[in-house]
């Protein structure tokens, strides 16, 4: 959720309003924005002004600078009105070359006439840009915009690919001229790492970089990078050229049309924007840009009523949707179909869903009909078998005063192999691309990792240590949609000066039981009914050589017997790469045998 | 019974009372004296009580005072043996004590000196003056400190000469059962005494209850899967089924197109969501026909939604995640239900993965606790009502709503409860209509709408329990005592202060 600063006084002055931090509080909860710090108390220490953080939605990139904020909440509380954007006749155009095909195909473009700024409002339309690159644009990937001096430069302009060698300009801020593959080994280096490094990666690997020049062969801009220092913009510009240029046009046109909307209020000709001509004829992509036409969306009056409740007329419905910006009217063909126009600042509109929401946040969740109770009579509850056959696991354990712990899932790949003295075949264990830390590289395929580390972090709590686990481990499956699935497992361990394996043998004996599975002696030799017993088998080397045994368990009366898991005493080594300083043993099972 | 509890007993029945065991025992060690009465007191032979007695015992400079003089004495009878005594010689005659001894027969007016810096006797000292340093000790040793003024001890004090000393002292009366002999006490009643009627006869040791019992050797249950069965319960009591969430993979369709996030959101970048690389790539979904309905709604829109206009690539939904939300499963349920819609209530509470940094609130994995109710009909009140409802049971009232953005609700409503103990609106879950393209492209008819809200496990555990530190719930940094020491989750049980 991005987090929009602005300044207090300001903000209050556009209100009309100085707003107690209560009432502000309350006005961005009805509306649905969330008032997240008030800097009062700092900014008086450090003699700066107050800000105000506000928390916005996502989608309402209308709403990520002082303007928009103000804007909208003055229509919400009727103090203002939607603008009425206009567009004056455009003057130049900007030429698309086939050649952007390569990297980055698309490009919209317009000018602010006679803008006047003044420091704050130019400090917020710089960082309008910021925040908009940083959220909608995805960092520049979807959309990159430059801002120019459009008095430095010259229409009609040209948007092309070409290769690094042969784009020679002063980037902005710089005094030397560089071409563009000097500039991307400038922008590596680590002192801009956390600058514009971070976008250099856009486009680095790509043989023609986009560029933009005027009519005079003036680089502009190399996009999604840098602006040129000739047309750079400053506090007294009164003509600005914006540019755009994407991957994505319908993000392209979102950006474009929320920096004319928030600024053009600055121009002498309020709410004036001058549209430029992008000619795009080998992608179909020609056409003026902005284009203001309003979106319409036809809304039946019924949803409204019944997804809120209401019996409200179209004409009262009407009056909530002008709280958020929207201009509805009932439909000439049809009384109960409301016509809604959708300004340019919600792009976030995209289903009647959508407006039948603002309905709502007009109308005031608070005042919403709190509708009959819903019946609970016609539904008949049932458990998950899995999470029942896990409760008897764990009802069990804790009676036998095993401690129940609920470790990760994600462990590092060594705890997962190594330090079980286990090899990866690679044929089970589901890997991490992209963990932030060696701590999470696996989904465990055992939840004895975990158990250990348990007890090595509590290793000065009293001996012994017995604690157990129900819990998921999970194991690749290609024949299957998602490639892997969950196996619900139990494991138990028994650490203390000895290794207790009888301890370990007799919980598992408590456990059988619980789930009415005798012991059979014999290894089931003497007896064809359900039971299990438990047999040697070295295969596992977690366990000490002579001291591990599979679990074998036949479910029915003649059933093939089959393995359902291990037990044993612990290696030695295995309790080193822990750092635990004790004996243990050790046993764990796949408790989806008893489902 | 020992020789000296009998000397005890012998003593009292002669005296009736004793006054001070100093007195009558002086040369037993008061802690022989006291666990002799502690012993007898069990046996309600006797009661008594003890009292500190302060006393001053003499240095031993205080000692050879008694025996030799004081130093001003020793210094004046020298001094009137040889007529005259040169003051720098006075501590080659009397040692270090020779200056003190000086400087209080000055005092007292003993001696005087002369002009050739020499020492005299005082013409006022007639005959042998009293020693009142020598009496004033020989009166403490002899116990009578009490008529000695408080400012006089005080000086002794400072002059080393005596010694405070604390000394422990019983004054003893007859108990209830007073005699000369003793039963033995039982500590116990045993299964013999029951069984030959012996207990009858017995007398037994009084137990002190204002104790606590031995620990008992117990099991226990994690706090979150007590308080995980507590939501449990509230959902079954309000008829929804348990969901099969046991699936920690999922493709990138179910996890986020499927629930009209789109391909180039936030979401789904690599600082938010955990990308598995083996396996890499899953199979597309087996329902062709949803799936092309979502690639519609994404890119042109479909169901009277206009779409997010982009080029949605398959290749994205086949990406595998760790599933950053249990509402990927929610979908799977929801698409399945299509095939026979009607009113279904569902929920499931377990694990979720982001990647995230970790820190005292977060954690790469946590617990997800999510309810889904689809019926014909409902509206945004019902929702709120049914939120009340369901919060109402684990005591939390007087909720309010506040409107939010998420990707697949619409209506989205962030629920605020108000905080005693933290004396504000926290956020304690998310809640919403899913959105209509959504569930149509599903094959959902249009008047089955479905609600959705969700929570995480830690965090009303965390608050109701005080726990700081997400590590020290969740994952391997859990205390074992907590754990063997954590109460009973009640989550209908008012906790704040």
């Amino acid at each position: 959720m991005p987090t929009v600063s602005v300044n207090k006084k300001q903000l209050f002055e556009l209100l009309g309003k100085e707003y107690t931090n209560e009432e502000f509080d309350e006005l961005c909860f009805q509306f649905g924005i969330e008032l997240d710090e008030d800097t009062t108390e700092e900014a008086l220490k450090n003699n700066e002004e107050p800000e105000l953080k506000i928390d916005i939605g996502a989608n309402r990139y209308d709403l990520l600078c002082i303007e928009g904020i103000a804007q909208s909440l003055n229509e919400y509380l009727g103090r203002s009105q939607t603008p009425n954007y206009k567009l004056l006749e455009p003057t130049t155009k900007l030429t698309i070359e086939a050649s952007t095909e390569q990297i980055r195909p698309y490009a919209a473009a317009a000018i602010l006439r006679n803008i006047t700024f003044t420091e704050k409002s130019y400090a917020s339309f710089i960082a309008l840009q910021d925040k908009l690159h940083s959220n909608l644009c995805r960092n520049r990937t979807l959309v990159a915009m430059g801002t120019h001096d459009y008095d430095t430069i010259q229409g009609p302009f040209r948007y092309q690919a070409l290769p690094p060698k042969d784009i020679k300009f002063v980037p902005l801020n710089q005094t030397k001229e560089f071409d563009a593959a000097e500039l991307i080994e400038f922008y590596k280096q680590p002192e801009q790492k956390n600058n514009l490094g971070r976008f250099v990666h856009i486009i680095e690997d790509s043989p023609v970089f986009p560029v933009i020049k005027d009519a005079n062969d003036v680089v502009c801009s190399l996009p999604p990078l840098i602006n040129s220092e000739h047309s750079k913009i400053s506090l007294d510009t009164r003509n600005v050229f914006i540019e755009i240029t994407a991957t994505d046009v319908t993000k392209a046109e979102i950006v474009l049309d929320q920096l004319l909307a928030m600024f053009s209020r600055y121009c002498d000709e309020e709410f004036t924007m001058e549209p430029v001509e992008i000619v795009s004829d080998h992608n179909g992509q020609s056409r003026t840009t902005p284009n203001l036409k309003q979106r319409q969306m036809e809304v039946s009056v019924d949803y409204i009523n019944s997804a809120l409740g209401l019996e409200q007329s179209p004409e009262e419905i009407a009056q909530c949707l002008k709280k958020m910006s929207l201009h509805a009217k009932p439909s000439a063909s049809d009384s109960k179909t409301l016509e809604v126009s959708i300004p340019i600042t919600r792009p976030d509109i995209l289903h009647p869903c959508d407006i039948m929401e603002d309905a709502a946040v007009g109308y005031g969740f608070d005042n919403l009909p709190r509708g009959g109770k819903l019946s609970n009579a016609n539904f008949i509850a049932s458990a998950l078998p899995i999470n029942k056959i896990s409760d008897i696991f764990r009802v069990a354990s804790s009676q036998a005063t095993w401690l129940e712990v609920l470790p990760l899932t994600l462990c590092s790949h060594d705890e997962n192999f190594k330090f079980l003295r286990l090899e990866d075949d690679g044929k089970q264990v589901v890997k991490l691309a992209n963990p932030k830390t060696l701590e999470y590289q696996v989904v465990r395929t055992s939840l004895l990792p975990g158990i250990l580390k348990t007890v090595k972090e509590n290793r000065k709590h009293s001996l012994p240590i017995k604690v157990f686990e129900t819990g998921d481990v999970v194991f690749k499956n290609e024949k299957l949609e998602r490639k892997a699935y969950n196996e619900r497992h139990w494991g138990a361990i028994y650490a203390g000066k000895t290794s207790g394996f009888e301890i370990i043998q007799g919980l598992l004996g408590k456990v059988m039981q619980t789930f009415r599975t005798e012991w059979l002696p014999d290894y089931g030799s003497k007896s064809s009914s359900r039971g299990y017993w438990i047999e040697e088998d070295s295969s596992v080397a977690t366990f000490f050589p002579g001291r591990g045994a599979k679990i074998m368990f036949r479910s029915q009366e003649g059933e093939e017997p089959k393995k359902i898991g291990h037990l044993g005493v612990l290696h030695p080594e295995v309790m080193n790469n822990f750092d635990i300083p004790y004996a243990a043993s050790y046993v764990e099972l796949n408790a989806e045998v008893f489902l | 019974m020992s020789k000296f509890q009998l000397e005890i007993l012998q003593k009292l029945s002669d005296l009736n009372e004793i006054n001070s065991t100093l007195q009558c025992f002086p040369a037993v060690d008061p802690q022989d004296v006291l666990s002799a009465l502690n012993s007898l007191k069990a046996h309600a032979k006797l009661n008594y009580t003890k009292k500190d007695i302060l006393y001053y015992d003499l240095s031993s400079e205080g000692q050879d005072i008694l025996a030799n003089g004081s130093h001003e004495m020793k210094l004046l009878q020298l001094v009137k043996e040889l007529g005259k005594l040169q003051i720098k010689d006075v501590g080659a005659k009397l040692g270090p004590n020779g200056k003190v001894g000086q400087a209080r027969a000055f005092k007292n007016g003993w001696i005087i000196k002369n002009k050739d810096n020499e020492l005299e006797v005082s013409e006022k000292v007639t005959e042998t003056p009293e020693d009142e340093t020598k009496l004033l000790l020989a009166k403490i040793l002899e116990g009578q400190d009490s008529s000695i003024d408080a400012k006089t001890l005080a000086d002794l004090k400072k002059r080393k000469l005596i010694v405070p000393r604390k000394q422990t002292d019983f004054s003893v009366t007859k108990g209830d059962d007073f005699s000369l002999e003793l039963t033995k006490l039982e500590t116990e009643i045993t299964s013999e005494m029951i069984v030959n009627g012996s207990y009858k006869d017995c007398k037994f040791k009084p137990y002190n209850f204002n104790s606590e019992g031995v620990d008992v050797q117990s099991g226990a249950l994690h706090p979150l899967s007590k308080v995980r069965e507590e939501f449990r319960q509230i959902f079954f009591s309000m008829g929804f089924s348990e969901m099969p969430a046991n699936q920690y993979v999922e493709t990138g369709f179910w996890n986020f197109d499927a629930l009209y996030v789109p391909q180039q959101h936030p979401a789904r970048d690599l600082q938010d969501t955990f990308y598995i690389k083996d396996p890499l790539t899953s199979d597309l979904p087996e329902d062709k026909t949803y799936m092309n309905n979502i690639k519609a709604v994404h890119e042109n829109g479909k169901f009277d939604s206009i779409g997010y206009r982009y080029n949605w690539k398959e290749a994205e939904c086949q990406k595998l995640v760790l599933r950053t939300h249990s509402t990927a499963i929610s979908a799977a349920m929801l698409h399945q239900l299509a095939k026979d819609p009607k009113p279904t209530r569902l929920f499931s509470i377990d694990r979720v993965f982001r990647n995230e940094a970790v820190d005292a609130t977060h954690l790469a994995e946590f617990h997800q606790v999510e309810g889904v109710l689809a019926d014909y009909n409902i509206t945004l009140g019902d929702l709120i009502n049914f939120m009340e409802e369901f919060f109402a049971k684990m005591g939390v009232t007087g909720l309010r709503f506040k409107p939010t953005y998420n990707p697949y609700t619409e209506p989205s409503m962030e629920i605020f409860s108000w905080h005693e103990g933290l004396h504000k609106w926290v956020e304690i879950g998310n809640s919403g209509m899913f959105r209509p393209e959504m569930l149509e492209s599903m094959g959902l008819p249009r008047g089955l709408r479905v609600l959705g809200w969700g929570l995480s496990l830690e965090r009303p555990t965390m608050i109701k329990y005080k726990v700081q530190n997400i590590r020290e719930l969740l994952g391997h940094k859990v205390s074992l005592d907590f754990i063997e020491t954590n109460p009973a989750a009640r989550l209908d049980e008012d906790l704040y202060d």
